[in-house]
């Protein structure tokens, strides 16, 4: 069935990833020609605000990734993975804090302006080692990743499961809002942590670290993308998907569910914490507003919309919401929770497949015309939604 | 009719702090024994004629002199002249509206916001239109008059025949008595015939007994929990008392206690006082935390319904909450001027609002998406959405004024260190009431035994003939039309808005999660225990603190007891 051994190779092998990655990478190669190559003021030219944009949807789309893992594969639907993605995003933010040094409004040479501020003396302990890049990057991974494993181990392990999941994941997100908000949390309060200037030592302001930007999130994406591929694809994803179709059964088995549904939980923590960084120093802010309940129960409409259980459809759908969201806000700001809303019902109604339920039915179709020599496709996207 | 006293003189001088005050009081005592005879028979109620105008010129003349001294002596003459505006003068002066025009007439200035004031004549009272600021000149005060000016009201009004006035100057001389007070109020008190003035104006008495070291005045001022009794004690305690009685050189009636006596009897009067103040503070802690939780329960008892007792996730709950709270705001201004009676018709109102979109939401999306629990929490999300939307845009994103009633607003008074909001006691007992109410229809009507049935076997109750698509429109809007009752209440309590409902929709699944899905005693107690156990966290941890624990709280508890504090057992727990 996989002619690879290796199971990250595995994807490669696959259609829909090979397709995937092929449009992902084209996309990102035509932005960059669009954006260098072509001149200014050419109707074609991708302006850097433009290409700004179209990296924070990939950060976006990432996490819908990360989304989908859980909730297409695993039957969790976690309302709180904006918690994770802030976790990551403040890890990143706060390195980016500790590069600006001492070109501060107060030009402190150490504390970020807010704790100046506050009249902080010095950094506070869980702020050391963030002046190092490595240590930074590594505390993306590592904090979302904790976080969900604490709290996946108790939940999992009692057995908390369906809708009061759910809710508890909410309820932490939104614990996790109430305290970042707090400014004894030193981790700058209402207005969190902006002003950024540099990463690596590139500027954060120019149009060449943006693109930079815009590229490495493509690159996360398909990694990330890829990664769950491989998961999915392998023994393990079978388990999973035995657990979200029939968790009791699986577990008589002979099956450890709990330990399943925590590792690919902390998988997807740690991709959403990775999202998260991604789309800070792009958007060149991170502030307690990314933990509310709103946000993260948006993310799982992108999911919903492009078609759960997927993968391509989360970026799918990541990227079409996003995008009306840009369109609406802009032109009628006031339309925007309609539209939203609307989107909510109508897709849980009439779309349950989403977009890339519409897809496959059409793709479907023809192959049904077609002589069922290819018919071995038991790893494809359709057959998996069944829940 | 005023029983004319020797007080006001007396005060006046000594709160001017004048030693010769007290000199003269005997002969200002004459004057007044005087003009008391005289003024016996003489009705009052005709006083305004011009004899009167003159007399009360002269008095207000005489404040109008560079000296502060020699205005402290005219404030004493107005209120020995027993004229019925002298309690007017007197707090407009204290206020600095009495005003001299250019052309000499005494003012009162009503408003002194802008360049024109409006004025009314000090002594007709008649309205003089609006006046150039230009045109005025102020009666300048200092201090020693200020604080002369505060007694003589307060003393003015004790002799007032109105209770209300007599409590409240009662409250102010609380701390404020000094030696010439003293002995006067001592006749005041044997007169008074309202049991709380007596009672307060002997403990105005007792603190300044004690600040003379006497150490009966201690037996007065035990039980008190008046923050100004606390410090008086406390201050006797202390011992700082000693000094202020070696150099006052006051003559004393009573004893002269020894310095130590009365800073044992201070303390333990005091340590009685703090135990006794402890108790009240936990009671008002138990009362706002019951408050608190009423609320709570209030606003999670539609979800026990439609959540518990249902299976249906919905997110707009909270949204029908702020319907319900809209819904008050709409009655009151249909029926302005009347916000009791709106408010009493907007229970049902509200009631029936809520049922209505609760049966809009679930014909129009829940039922198809039944057995599919993920799904509708995202649509009835985008529904919340939606609604919440429609009243930004309808109606206002800014939070709307709902009136409190007259009967709802105020506290009830136990004591100096207890007293109790009227409208969370009001929103305490309706979510009682409503619990009953739901209780009984749960367990004592037919539709409560049907939708039992439903939600036990629904393909047997269906079986044995009860319609299950009916039961279902029925509970749903009871428990959406409950969520409105509870917007009415909220709209008590907090700002009516378009995210009114947003603030209490995790809370309220909480409260249900924590209680014990299926369970509505669950949910009441769960719900109380929660507001009281924030209550008393708030205090060492802050409000938003108090909040992140208890959220947290929570979440360790549902993984030690993943069906709530009132686990459903048998049947109905399966599923």
């Amino acid at each position: 069935m996989y002619s690879s051994n290796f199971w990250l190779a595995r994807p490669f092998t696959e259609r829909s990833t090979q397709l995937f990655l092929g449009v992902l990478i084209a996309a990102l190669v035509l932005v960059t020609i669009l954006h260098v190559v072509v001149p200014q003021g050419h109707p074609l030219y991708v302006n850097a605000y433009t290409v700004n944009l179209l990296g924070k949807y990939l950060s976006y789309a990432l996490l819908a990734v990360a989304v989908d893992l859980v909730w297409g594969y695993l039957g969790i639907l976690s309302l709180g993975h904006g918690a994770f993605f802030a976790l990551g995003g403040y890890a990143m933010g706060m390195y980016l804090m500790r590069q600006i040094g001492d070109r501060g409004v107060y030009g402190h040479p150490e504390l970020p302006d807010f704790m100046v501020f506050l009249n902080w003396d010095s950094l506070p302990w869980y702020w050391a080692g963030f002046d190092m890049a490595w240590f930074a990057f590594i505390m993306v991974l590592l904090a979302p990743g904790l976080l969900a494993l604490v709290f996946g181990f108790l939940a999992f392990r009692s057995r908390v499961t369906g809708v009061y999941l759910s809710i508890i994941t909410q309820a932490l997100t939104f614990a996790l809002m109430l305290a970042f908000f707090r400014n004894e949390m030193g981790f700058g309060g209402n207005n969190g942590l902006t002003d950024f200037r540099d990463i690596l030592g590139y500027n954060l302001r120019i149009d060449a670290t943006r693109l930079g930007l815009f590229l490495a999130t493509g690159g996360a994406l398909a990694a990330g993308y890829v990664l769950c591929r491989a998961i999915v694809g392998s023994k393990l994803g079978r388990v999973c998907v035995a657990t979200r179709d029939a968790e009791a059964r699986t577990r008589f088995i002979g099956y450890r569910v709990e330990r399943f549904q925590l590792f690919v939980f902390v998988v997807s923590a740690m991709l959403a914490g990775l999202a998260g960084a991604l789309y800070v120093p792009q958007v060149g802010i991170i502030n307690p507003s990314e933990f509310s309940p709103i946000f993260s129960i948006e993310i799982v409409l992108w999911v919903a919309l492009g078609g759960r259980a997927t993968l391509y459809g989360a970026v799918i759908g990541a990227i079409l919401v996003n995008y009306a969201k840009t369109i609406f806000t802009g032109v009628m700001p006031d339309a925007w929770l309609f539209a939203l809303g609307a989107m909510f019902v109508l897709v849980t109604v009439f779309l349950p497949k989403g977009v890339a339920g519409l897809l496959t039915y059409r793709y479907r179709k023809q192959r049904v015309k077609q002589p069922p020599e290819h018919d071995d496709s038991g790893t494809s996207p359709g057959n998996e939604v069944s829940a | 009719m005023r029983i004319f006293p020797l007080t006001p003189s007396a005060t006046a001088e000594a709160s001017a702090g004048s030693a010769a005050g007290r000199s003269c009081r005997c002969l200002a005592l004459l004057i007044l024994l005087i003009s008391l005879c005289l003024m016996v028979g003489t009705a009052q109620a005709e006083s305004l004629d011009a004899d009167d105008n003159a007399a009360a010129l002269d008095l207000l003349e005489a404040l109008d002199v560079a000296s502060y001294p020699a205005k402290g002596k005219a404030i004493d003459a107005i209120v020995q002249s027993d004229d019925p505006r002298a309690r007017d003068w007197l707090s407009a002066l204290l206020d600095g509206r009495l005003q001299r025009t250019d052309d000499g007439r005494f003012v009162v200035v009503l408003d002194n916001r802008g360049r024109d004031w409006p004025v009314e004549d000090a002594l007709s009272g008649e309205s003089l239109g609006e006046m150039s600021r230009r045109e005025l000149d102020r009666i300048g005060i200092n201090n020693a008059l200020r604080n002369q000016l505060r007694s003589a009201i307060a003393v003015v009004d004790l002799y007032s025949a109105d209770l209300a006035l007599r409590r409240a100057s009662a409250e102010r001389l609380l701390g404020e008595v000094d030696a010439d007070l003293a002995e006067p109020l001592a006749g005041v008190i044997e007169r008074e015939e309202d049991r709380r003035v007596r009672a307060r104006l002997v403990q105005a008495l007792a603190i300044h007994r004690l600040e003379q070291g006497e150490v009966d005045a201690v037996a007065d001022l035990q039980g008190s929990l008046h923050p100004r009794v606390r410090v008086a004690l406390a201050r006797a305690a202390s011992g700082a008392i000693e000094s202020r009685a070696a150099s006052g050189a006051i003559e004393s009636r009573a004893v002269m206690g020894d310095d130590s006596v009365v800073a044992d009897a201070a303390q333990a009067a005091l340590n009685s006082i703090e135990q006794n103040l402890r108790i009240n503070r936990g009671l008002e802690t138990l009362y706002f935390g019951l408050s608190l939780g009423s609320v709570l329960v209030l606003a999670a008892i539609g979800l026990a319904i439609t959540f518990g007792v249902m299976g249906v996730i919905n997110m707009a709950h909270g949204e029908l909450i702020m319907l319900g709270a809209y819904t008050t705001w709409a009655m009151q201004q249909l029926l302005p001027g009347q916000p009791g009676l709106a408010l009493i018709l907007s229970i049902p109102a509200g009631f029936l609002v809520a049922a209505l979109a609760g049966i809009a939401i679930e014909r129009g999306v829940i039922q198809f998406l039944k057995g599919r629990p993920l799904e509708t929490l995202l649509a009835t999300f985008g529904i919340s959405l939606i609604l919440q939307q429609l009243v930004r845009t309808g109606i206002s994103p800014l939070n709307r004024t709902v009136i409190t009633p007259e009967w709802m607003s105020g506290s009830l008074v136990i004591n100096d260190a207890l007293s109790l909001t009227l409208n969370r006691m009001y929103v305490l007992g309706f979510t009682l009431v409503v619990f009953a109410a739901l209780m009984l229809i749960m367990r004592r009507t037919r539709l409560g035994l049907e939708v039992r049935a439903v939600t036990q076997n629904r393909a047997m109750a269906r079986s044995m003939g009860i319609r299950a698509t009916r039961v279902d429109i029925m509970t749903f809007a009871l428990g959406s039309g409950v969520a409105g009752l509870a917007g009415v209440a909220l709209s008590q309590l907090t700002n009516v808005g378009p995210n009114l409902g947003q603030n209490y929709i995790i809370d309220s699944f909480m409260v249900v999660v924590f209680g014990g899905v299926g369970n509505l005693w669950g949910t009441l107690v769960a719900g109380l225990s929660l507001g009281v156990i924030n209550q008393i966290l708030e205090p060492w941890a802050g409000a938003v603190l108090a909040k992140i624990i208890v959220l947290v709280f929570i979440i360790l508890f549902i993984q030690k007891r993943p069906r709530g504090l009132f686990p459903q057992k048998g049947r109905a727990a399966e599923g």
